[in-house]
């Protein structure tokens, strides 16, 4: 993983607001996300979460005001996992429609052995669990360079030793000088600070 | 690692794409089938007469092919958009353009160029004379591009819409028809021992127009669909 400067702003909202069906989920929301940084979103139920994420990478381009700038290649992992059934997982990984860099079959192997599919390379990912089909997914995380990783509930499905490893592998990546905003109603338990945004009571330290 | 540039990244599209729709084949023998089952039909209800035939022959063959492509179009992006691979599309550093235009090529690859190489046996079932036989897989080639030009953006569209079947042939057809006009024109200009050229020039001008116009519309829709 390539050295980064920590402190460097990869991502800065600038009073965003939302309002959904009437209801108003944030407003006046502004933070900048600096590399090294651990970001945990908090909220209810149906408090905003994704649709935050969904604006901060630049899927949800209308409905919201405030400005997003980004500075940084990112990653983005929703609750979908993006894996087509037919294919392979390597065949997933190495055609993937997020437009990274073209992973040899030995980075592809090697990342998939870390996210605990060794030996599923080649089956059809249509027979893979729930939880196998998001460990696919996090090999992502392993196999791309970008600084900031938005996680929407990445450990849904996945079983608790991979929590574990989910979690060293977040802080790994933040003591490397990236970025993660994540989603989660879990508790983390990581070796680096977390700063939390509570979309109920805004920004906490 | 640097992303690949947009030629690669459409290389990459195109032989996911393609590779999709190898491990469903069925999918690909549909439209084929279509086309059969529906040529066969026309015998029955206009009677078997040669002459009859053959007088109806390149209207029959057009509609049938632009008809079995508007079945297929509505797929072009709905399992993407349903696994969530759509939302990392326009996430893609690439642009977006290009990796549609990817989408559709390989949407051709698989419907339209297919059905332009099997007309010729359903031209000889409806005695279409020898001579225009030509002149129909040429303006099939081009004419079924450009529906599926034309259908991705209709597709990108309804995409989000749980029924949009309905929607994409109310919305398409009527662009389709300039190119059925023109398609049905050339044949028709064929048997008759007119020269087919300038048809095919207006729906290779057509096409042209549409790779350089249609992604910009299913990019646009695309980003509206996934935001909805």
């Amino acid at each position: 993983m390539p050295t980064r400067d920590s402190g460097v702003p990869v991502l800065a909202a600038r009073s965003l607001c939302l309002e959904r069906g009437g209801r108003e989920l944030f407003r006046e929301l502004s933070f900048t996300i600096c590399a090294g940084q651990l970001w945990q979103i908090e909220g209810a139920n149906g408090a905003g979460k994704t649709s935050l994420l969904r604006i901060l990478c630049g899927l949800s381009r209308y409905g919201f005001t405030g400005q997003v700038e980004r500075f940084a290649p990112l990653l983005y992992l929703g609750h979908q996992s993006a894996l087509k059934a037919l294919l392979t997982p390597r065949e997933n990984l190495a055609f993937h429609v997020s437009g990274e860099g073209c992973y040899g079959d030995e980075q592809i192997e090697s990342a998939l052995a870390r996210v605990g599919l060794y030996g599923y390379e080649d089956v059809a990912s249509h027979t893979l669990s729930a939880g196998q089909h998001r460990r696919v997914n996090l090999a992502r995380l392993l196999l791309s360079d970008a600084t900031l990783w938005l996680l929407d509930e990445p450990f849904t499905a996945i079983d608790k030793a991979g929590v574990d490893e989910l979690q060293a592998l977040l802080a790994s990546h933040v003591a490397g000088g990236g970025a993660v905003v994540m989603t989660s109603h879990q508790a983390l338990d990581v070796s680096c600070d977390v700063r939390y945004l509570n979309l109920g009571t805004g920004l906490a330290a | 690692m640097t992303p690949p540039g947009a030629v690669q990244f459409c290389i990459r599209l195109l032989r996911r794409q393609l590779l999709l729709a190898v491990r469903r084949p069925l999918e690909i023998g549909n439209p084929l089938l279509f086309f059969a089952m529906v040529v066969a039909l026309f015998p029955l209800g206009l009677g078997p007469t040669p002459e009859t035939l053959a007088g109806f022959a390149p209207g029959v063959l057009w509609i049938t092919a632009l008809l079995s492509n508007l079945l297929t179009s509505d797929a072009v992006f709905r399992s993407d958009f349903e696994d969530g691979s759509l939302e990392q599309l326009l996430l893609a550093p690439q642009p977006l353009f290009m990796s549609v235009l990817a989408y559709i090529g390989a949407h051709w690859l698989t419907t339209g160029l297919l059905l332009a190489a099997v007309s010729p046996v359903f031209a000889l079932m409806l005695n279409l004379p020898a001579q225009a036989i030509v002149a129909l897989v040429a303006s099939l080639l081009i004419g079924t591009a450009l529906l599926s030009l034309i259908g991705g953006i209709g597709a990108a569209l309804t995409v989000g819409l749980k029924r949009g079947g309905m929607l994409i042939s109310l919305l398409i057809l009527p662009l389709y028809m300039p190119v059925l006009i023109f398609g049905s024109a050339a044949v028709q200009a064929a048997v008759g021992g007119f020269p087919v050229g300038p048809y095919l020039a207006i729906l290779g001008a057509m096409l042209c127009l549409a790779i350089a116009l249609a992604p910009l519309a299913m990019a646009a829709g695309l980003r509206i669909s996934i935001d909805a």
